[in-house]
């Protein structure tokens, strides 16, 4: 009996009239949780209730705590009839269940009717007593901290990572039971929103288990997805990074909640190494980021054996011994052995993070994907998660052996998706292969110390362009170079990513947003037959696809591409692919040479004429962009560079294949093997519908940019206005004799306008960028075409543009100035706290020692402490409030970055996660489909906000909708929409604020570790 | 290639001032986006028509679903589903409410009833404002009519309260509300030249002098009626026209007092028995509520049309109805006589040199005997 949860239901306000007779209500609320019910008063006569209810008091066990939601119904008392319900509020509790995120939930929450939307709101106070739990459990995981954001969280510090988690449930949809054909669309509604808040608990539950058996504390990058499968179930399914973390500026607040005692037992201390600073003994280039050392290769192979969970046991990297040869070769060999060892006793080694902690990406190799058509209705045992487990456990595998094929061990930005058709369903996985620093992915490794980081920050910012595998002996055929920032290393002559550019790399002029979309007829089939018509098609897509991203690429003048997304959707008819991706000039690669066109008949006088106009038009372009994008990389001789090496061009780091049921997996190449410049070939009009779509693609208006990824390479002045935004558009297809390149004009004309009208609409914000531009394409009917973008508008001073060119320290210390602040004074905070409890003491002790050598002045650390006074929380609560004295409504700002601009972020208060159906049937009478949705989505907004708000917080980071399924049905007037969202509700404070606190209270910090921070007065 | 669905939702709520001004002056989506790009934004930001068209219907959508709330501003200000911040929805408020002179002086004093709302066409054109606008001030109206009807206390403070008005609007509404409840006539030809802010300004003076709430503020009953003891009253001042001696010695008061410094003092000593009549007369008739009603029309024709036609200036009516109350003090009879006097007194004046007509309308009013008597002089152009 291991925790207790206490409820009050405070009030309502604005609650719907249920009684005609007296327009007004009486109403009541029942509170459930698991299987208890309690019930409020009748508060009569009133459509603003002071119900002032006792505690209603729930005795549960954790695993229940975790898996459960509270269930808020309010009702309207009828007595004569069966009283109407007016709506509900699901409240996840799991936020309550790690003692260092909010410690109360408090606040109005929207009342939501899945019929009628929002109806009022009700004032809630929740709170959960843990008890100690002495006995083992394990089916629980309290106290593991879940983010959805995919880089390690902004006042934490990341001690290891341990890798990838993923987790699968099945269920059946409520949708389509039997019991769905008598009960109301309104009880449907209910139970598929609960059953997936129960199964999102459940798997948070058991992704937690397999966090803490890998002895971590945390999963970092938690992307949780849900598959309608229709009859064949509902899936949920979520994949994560394990990660053990440190909480840099309270320590008291830091240990999780189960902190059990076995996990003491494992603490054996390791086999350290009696000199932490041989490293700097030994001869380290300037050119060689990996400065740390590595022990012969036979110690793991003895290690590989073991299992995970005695991880710590064996003796880990014995540092101190030897250094980085200047051979690229066998250092690589050594390094990818290393790696190797730590990564090969985990099944899979990925990671869901786009964003590192410095020194952690050592090589990046390309991006790997993989993709599987499946048939639905072949499962055997649809309400088991064994089949679907398989078929991700076949993609992985394919990705893994992809990564290696790159001569990588990790893979980086690891996502997975699916897109489902009646019984077809297609499951994607993509990801970047890399090599990386195995210094992060082992206990007890962490004494690299802090100026070695700083001295890694500067050498590796060219370091992760090189490449990984070896060059004698590549998987493809690939043009290299010499690195033009180090000129010791070979590097690609492109490089494609699934990652956020790091912070590191040095970039010439500024980034922009690359789309790629594509649109392919197929013929309506059925089962096998249609299967096999996807499969034989997805290469196809690919290939152009990529082609599409090629060109585009380099008629920007650019050679890189961050933040790849390619999605491909399966409809009735057609199979859509988007790839949506930022592309930047790296310093450190070469200049992309141009695009030719060439004519297939060179004898047609006009002919010719046209396809140099054509030329001209495309070099223009090349040069407008150059400008645009403020591209002006330095002249480098060809002598200094040294003779290209003659080899084969390859324009792809990207491996893909993808299988039928059949488990044949195809490879192909998608070099083009071509000259310098890219040559494109005219021979049909398909071709020149391609050129002049690579040509139609309107620049945004000047004072805007926009990028796919967290951040806009070169631009770094970021103000603190920012608005967050969903725009979702569907067109319907003339369905009169569609050919593919119609599609694809339709398809084309849908982005960009809607892009057009994102840049009007927020044109009162220019100067700005549209960040982490995220679009989702579905394919509800046979002519419809749904495309879904959510983003973040950010403004930034103009006036204040730094230099693109500067150094790439300086750089990373403007965006990542937090991390590094909090990194440095995380040691003073451990010397001067006698640390009780903590879970890894080894770590502790290297950072002890490190702190020794830092030598930071003792006044720095106010900074990232004071956060927590409470005189910060005062001045941010005055801020937040508007001024408007009789309001109770703060402002909770939405993104989906991982962090705000112009503030800092001094808390995680948990994740968000909610599901919501909408259902009507008077759509007509609701504004039409647009006006339904429009209402839709502001309510799940406000639903969102007032979450966070009720848990303490401001603001919700990484925020992402990852699913928007609307049907409509005109005829019947109805229609329907699905939406999950997560994110991470988070406590900032502006940096302007911090400031003048600082300077009032630089000695009240330590004390107070936990604050509230409500934005509600 | 049509488009079926196209919705924007930023988690903070775009407000368009452009774009919420052309919605509530009734302009289809269509008619919005030819005045929008007449207006040359489309040279401005380099958009087609098609994104402006976008761009107003989704503007229009988020309107049309805040106009509920609109309808009682404080769940503006509670609502969660719009994240709107406060200077906007403090503009958002008052732009609601905002409403057209012209409109308003249509149906001022008007009953807010259906009948009325049915008239609204007629309105429409007559006025060129487009119906929909019509209906949405008619309703405003209506809406803080209902709201503040049953309410006590200041009446300018209630509809603050209730709708967060500036305090501007919030006048002119306790104005609109007051004509319409005590159905003042103003549709008069006579009364055309009036402006809104004329009938405001009286309103004003009325509510604060001739209400319940301006008798006694422990009173519980609120702005809206006039107090019927004080109207009552007033029938008492008939004596000043009807005891022979009275009017003399208040004619000889006034006269003395004001000798030489009236620019039409002969005109006025020659009619001065007339412009008394008549404004005692008006005063006298208020306890019948159909006299009420015609309380402005009755004092243009008593009082503003004799003076207009002799010509008198604006700074001599001033004098003449100062010194025409101050004398009634002065009147030994008459203070001992009556528990209260009032005098109202309208005045009408002919442009000075300047050719712009001005208008004086002077109500002086004494309250009873209790109070002090007071005076005010309103001027308005």
């Amino acid at each position: 009996m291991p925790g207790k949860l206490k409820v009050k239901i405070v009030a309502g306000r604005h609650l719907p009239v249920m009684d005609r007779a007296s327009d007004l209500t009486d109403a009541f609320v029942e509170v459930k949780f698991g299987n208890t019910t309690f019930k409020t008063d009748v508060y009569l006569k009133s459509l603003n209730p002071q119900w002032n209810s006792e505690w209603f008091k729930f005795e549960v066990d954790d695993e229940d705590l975790q898996d459960e939601p509270l269930q808020i119904t309010v009702l309207d008392h009828d007595t004569y009839s069966a009283n109407d319900a007016i709506g509900k509020v699901y409240i996840d509790i799991d936020p309550l269940l790690y003692s260092e995120a909010a410690t109360v939930i408090s606040g109005w929450f929207p009342i939501y009717d899945t019929i009628h939307g929002i109806r009022g709101e009700i004032n809630v106070v929740v709170k959960v007593d843990l008890f100690n739990d002495l006995n083992r459990f394990r089916q629980s995981s309290c106290g593991v901290k879940f983010f959805c954001t995919t880089s390690i969280p902004k006042c934490y510090r990341a001690v290891i990572i341990h890798g990838f988690v993923e987790e699968l449930v099945v269920n059946e949809d409520p949708e389509y039971q039997w019991i769905d054909r008598i009960r109301t669309p309104r009880a449907s509604n209910e139970a598929r929103q609960r059953l997936i808040s129960l199964m999102s608990g459940e798997l948070q539950r058991k992704i937690g288990l397999k966090v803490l058996e890998m002895r971590g504390n945390a999963v970092v990058g938690y992307l949780q997805c849900f598959d309608l499968e229709g009859e064949s179930g509902l899936v949920v399914r979520a994949i994560g990074t394990a990660c053990t973390l440190d909480k840099l500026s309270s320590p008291a607040a830091f240990l999780p909640a189960c902190n059990s005692p076995s996990k003491e037992m494992k603490e054996i201390p390791f086999n350290e190494d009696p000199n932490p600073n041989t490293h700097s003994s030994g001869p380290s280039t300037p050119l060689k980021n990996q400065t740390y050392s590595f022990s012969p290769s036979k110690s793991y192979s003895r290690q590989s054996s073991s299992s995970d969970t005695d991880l710590s046991l064996t003796p880990k990297t014995g540092m101190g011994s030897g250094s980085a040869g200047k051979e690229g070769g066998p250092f690589k060999a050594l390094l990818r052995q290393q790696t190797q060892s730590a990564l090969e006793q985990r099944e899979f080694p990925f990671f869901t993070l786009t964003a590192f902690p410095p020194g952690f990406l050592v090589h990046v190799g390309g991006v790997v994907s993989a993709r599987s058509v499946k048939l639905l209705d072949r499962i055997h045992n649809p309400d088991e998660p064994e089949t679907r487990d398989a078929w991700w456990a076949e993609i992985r595998q394919e990705i893994k052996s992809h990564a290696k094929a790159l001569g990588c061990h990790a893979v980086v930005g690891y996502s997975e998706s699916t897109s489902i058709c009646e019984e077809v369903c297609i499951l994607s996985a993509s990801g970047t292969a890399a090599v990386l620093n195995p210094r992060f992915l082992q206990d007890g490794t962490v004494e690299g110390c802090l100026e070695q980081r700083l001295e890694e920050n500067l050498s590796t910012r060219c370091g992760f362009c090189h490449i990984p595998y070896d060059e004698l002996n590549m998987p493809f055929p690939a043009h290299l170079t010499y690195c033009y920032n180090c000129r010791k290393q070979k590097v690609p002559d492109v490089l494609f990513t699934t990652i956020d550019l790091p912070t590191d790399a040095t970039v010439i002029g500024k980034g922009c947003l690359i789309q790629a979309r594509l649109c392919r007829l197929k013929k309506k089939a059925q089962a096998e037959a249609n299967a096999t018509a996807i499969s034989n098609l997805l290469p196809f897509m690919e290939y152009e696809v990529h082609t599409q991203l090629m060109n585009k690429l380099k008629l920007k003048g650019m050679n890189a591409l961050f933040g790849l997304r390619i999605q491909i959707t399966v409809g009735e008819n057609m199979l859509m692919g988007l790839a949506s991706a930022t592309g930047v000039y790296l310093a450190a690669l070469p200049t992309p040479g141009g695009i030719q066109i060439a004519g297939k008949t060179p004898n047609d006088g006009s002919y010719e004429q046209h396809i140099s106009h054509m030329q001209k038009k495309i070099n223009d372009t090349i040069a407008k962009n150059k400008e645009l994008y403020e591209i002006n990389p330095p002249e480098i001789s060809e002598e200094i560079i040294g003779s290209p090496i003659p080899e084969p061009r390859q324009r792809s780091r990207l491996l893909r294949s993808q299988s039928e049921s059949s488990d044949e997996v195809t490879e192909l190449d998608l070099s083009h093997g071509k000259k310098d410049a890219f040559v494109l070939e005219i021979d049909d009009t398909d071709a020149m519908e391609d050129v002049h779509s690579l040509l139609t693609d309107v620049p945004p208006p000047s004072g805007f940019y926009s990028c796919n990824t967290e951040i806009m390479p070169g631009i770094n002045n970021w103000t603190s206005e920012i608005q967050m935004f969903t725009s979702v558009r569907v067109i319907r297809l003339s369905s009169l004799n569609l050919t593919n390149q119609a599609l694809n004009k339709n398809f084309n004309d849908l982005c960009e306008n809607l892009l057009k009208s994102l840049y009007f609409k927020l044109r009162s914000m220019i100067p700005c960028c549209l960040c982490h531009v995220n679009f989702t394409v579905s394919l509800p009917e046979d002519e419809l075409i749904q495309v879904t973008v959510t983003a973040v508008a950010i403004t930034f001073d103009k006036n204040q543009a730094l230099q693109t060119t500067k150094t790439p320290v300086e750089k990373s210390l403007q965006r990542a100035s937090t991390d590094n602040e909090e990194l440095l004074q995380f040691p003073l905070e451990l010397c001067s706290d006698s640390l009780h409890s903590h879970p890894f003491p080894p770590v502790k002790e290297h950072l002890e020692s490190a702190s020794s050598n830092s030598g930071i002045p003792a006044a720095q650390r106010a900074v990232t402490v004071e956060k927590a006074s409470p005189v910060g929380d005062g001045n941010f609560r005055n801020r937040s409030a508007p001024p408007c004295a009789n309001s109770t409504v703060g402002v909770v700002k939405m993104t989906p970055l991982s962090f705000i601009p112009g503030a800092k972020i001094t808390k995680y208060l948990g994740i968000i996660n909610m599901f919501f159906i909408r259902e009507t049937t008077s759509l007509r009478e609701e504004g039409g489909v647009s006006g339904f949705l429009h209402a839709f989505i502001a309510e799940v907004f406000a639903m969102v906000r007032a979450h966070v708000a009720a848990l303490g917080g401001n603001a919700v980071v990484s925020y992402i909708m990852k699913q928007c399924v609307f049907m409509e049905n005109p005829n019947k007037n109805q229609a329907q929409c699905l939406i999950n969202v997560s994110g991470d509700a988070v406590v900032f404070v502006r940096e302007s604020d911090l400031e003048v606190v600082s300077s009032q209270q630089p000695t009240t910090n330590c004390q107070s570790s936990c604050t509230e921070g409500e934005v509600t007065t | 290639m049509t488009s079926e669905l196209d919705i924007f939702v930023g988690n903070t709520t775009l407000i368009d001032e452009d774009v919420y001004r052309l919605w509530l002056d009734g302009y289809s989506v269509t008619d919005a986006v030819a005045l929008r790009v007449r207006s040359g934004i489309l040279e401005q930001t380099g958009a087609t028509a098609a994104v402006l068209q976008s761009d107003t219907m989704d503007h229009y959508r988020t309107f049309h679903m805040l106009e509920r709330l609109l309808h009682a501003p404080p769940k503006l200000l509670h609502q969660l589903i719009f994240q709107i911040p406060p200077s906007r929805q403090a503009l958002l408020i008052e732009r609601y409410y905002a409403f057209d002179e012209a409109f308003v002086r249509e149906v001022l004093g008007k009953k807010l009833s259906k009948g009325t709302k049915k008239d609204l066409d007629d309105i429409s054109t007559k006025t060129g404002i487009t119906l929909k606008s019509c209906r949405r001030q008619f309703d405003n109206f209506k809406r803080v009519f209902k709201v503040v009807e049953e309410m006590r206390g200041s009446l300018v403070d209630n509809i603050q309260q209730h709708f967060l008005l500036s305090d501007r609007l919030a006048r002119d509404y306790a104005a609109i509300v007051f004509f319409a409840n005590n159905r003042f006539e103003t549709g008069k030809k006579k009364l055309q030249y009036l402006s809104f802010g004329d009938f405001a300004f009286c309103a004003e003076l009325m509510i604060q002098n001739w209400t319940l709430g301006a008798v006694d503020s422990q009173m519980d009953d609120m702005d809206m009626d006039l107090d019927k003891e004080f109207l009552q009253d007033l029938k008492e001042l008939k004596v000043l026209v009807a005891d022979k001696d009275l009017l003399d010695l208040h004619k000889s008061l006034v006269c003395t007092a004001l000798r030489g410094k009236l620019g039409v003092f002969s005109e006025m000593e020659a009619n001065f028995k007339n412009l008394s009549r008549g404004l005692v007369n008006v005063a006298a008739k208020l306890t019948h509520n159909k006299d009420v009603r015609d309380l402005f029309v009755d004092l243009v024709e008593k009082f503003v049309e004799p003076c207009r036609s002799d010509h008198w200036p604006l700074s001599d009516v001033r004098f003449f109805l100062n010194q025409y109350s101050a004398s009634v003090h002065s009147l030994d009879g008459f203070r001992l006589e009556c528990g209260g006097t009032i005098w109202a007194h309208c005045n009408l004046h002919l442009p000075g040199s300047s050719n712009s007509p001005a208008s004086a309308f002077q109500v002086a009013g004494t309250t009873s005997v209790h109070h002090h008597a007071q005076q005010f002089f309103l001027y308005f152009q």
